[in-house]
């Protein structure tokens, strides 16, 4: 099964790679750009059949390793 | 006094920590490689600056789960000193032994110069050779030195008396005009509840002999010699 992990910054915490870049975006012309946030994406291939399983897997992956909860939100899809 | 130098694949302040508490103690300091969770017991353990994994997926995240991780997070919770410096703070607040995480610099810049710090507390092991509110000259060399936690865990720190140092002007004034990345309330360095754990981003260990520039970094090493000696 396919695991496909977006990990965020939460809201409240300042971004300043996000307003990088915004400002960059805006320079090229590209106006009305808000609120850029970057993230990281994690691709996971994982021996396991069972959604729930999974699931319960991945999210222990992300609370142990793949996210720091002090300052990030991540979010999990799955795919057989 | 025993001390260890925790020595990660990527670390490459191991030696001046190692040479800062030869100087201090007059005996050698244990290097412990990472992957050695069985060390000798000690009286303080060291967690040195550096790029420890290549700061792959975030600075720290991988050392916090080595197998001598393990050990030093139950060696702290049972009292142990443990002094993390730069990639060694980044280290402490992966593994939730002090609060906190550090981001990438405010202005997205790597920071290497000497600035000043006031020191918060001279109660603790590691500052009892300083004056509480005395301004110190110690260098920086970091890119993720931005301290953040939630409003609530910052009222608790500083509450708590866990704020070790801010980053303050020659003068001494803390304010934005000295703070060099962003850190919230200047905070360069932290306590864990009980202050046997002290995570900071400058490098004392880097100023503690008159030919490299400057000894305000050798009160810190002292004080943990007259300490646990």
């Amino acid at each position: 099964m396919k695991a496909r992990i977006h990990v965020t910054l939460k809201n409240g915490v300042l971004d300043p790679q996000g307003k990088a870049i915004e400002h960059t975006l805006g320079s090229l012309g590209f106006d009305g750009v808000n609120e850029a946030r970057q993230g990281k994406f994690i691709e996971l291939d994982i021996a396991e059949t069972d959604e729930a399983k999974a699931r319960e897997t991945v999210t222990a992956m992300c609370e142990k390793l793949l996210a720091n909860t002090v300052i990030e939100n991540y979010s999990i899809d799955l795919e057989q | 006094m025993k001390a260890a130098v925790i020595v990660f694949p990527g670390s490459n302040c191991d030696r001046d920590i190692q040479v800062a508490l030869r100087q201090s103690m007059g005996s050698e300091p244990q290097m412990v490689w990472h992957k050695d969770a069985d060390f000798d017991d000690v009286d303080l353990i060291c967690l040195p600056g550096g790029f420890s994994y290549g700061d792959y997926l975030r600075c720290g995240a991988m050392s916090a789960k080595s197998p001598v991780m393990k050990e030093v997070v139950a060696r702290a919770n049972k009292g142990v000193p443990v002094l993390g410096i730069c990639n060694g703070f980044q280290i402490l607040t992966e593994c939730g032994l002090v609060p906190g995480a550090l981001m990438r610099n405010s202005n997205l810049k790597f920071v290497c110069r000497d600035l000043h710090l006031k020191v918060e507390r001279n109660d603790t092991v590691f500052t009892k050779q300083y004056q509480a509110g005395q301004n110190i000259r110690i260098p920086v060399a970091h890119h993720d030195g931005n301290y953040f936690v939630d409003s609530e865990g910052l009222k608790a720190l500083e509450d708590n008396g866990q704020v070790a140092f801010r980053y303050s002007a020659k003068d001494g004034s803390v304010s934005e005009a000295s703070n060099p990345n962003g850190s919230l309330n200047n905070i360069a360095g932290v306590y864990n509840t009980k202050g046997n754990v002290l995570g900071m981003m400058p490098h004392p260990e880097r100023l503690c002999e008159d030919v490299l520039g400057g000894t305000d970094g050798r009160p810190m090493f002292d004080s943990l010699v007259a300490a646990l000696s």
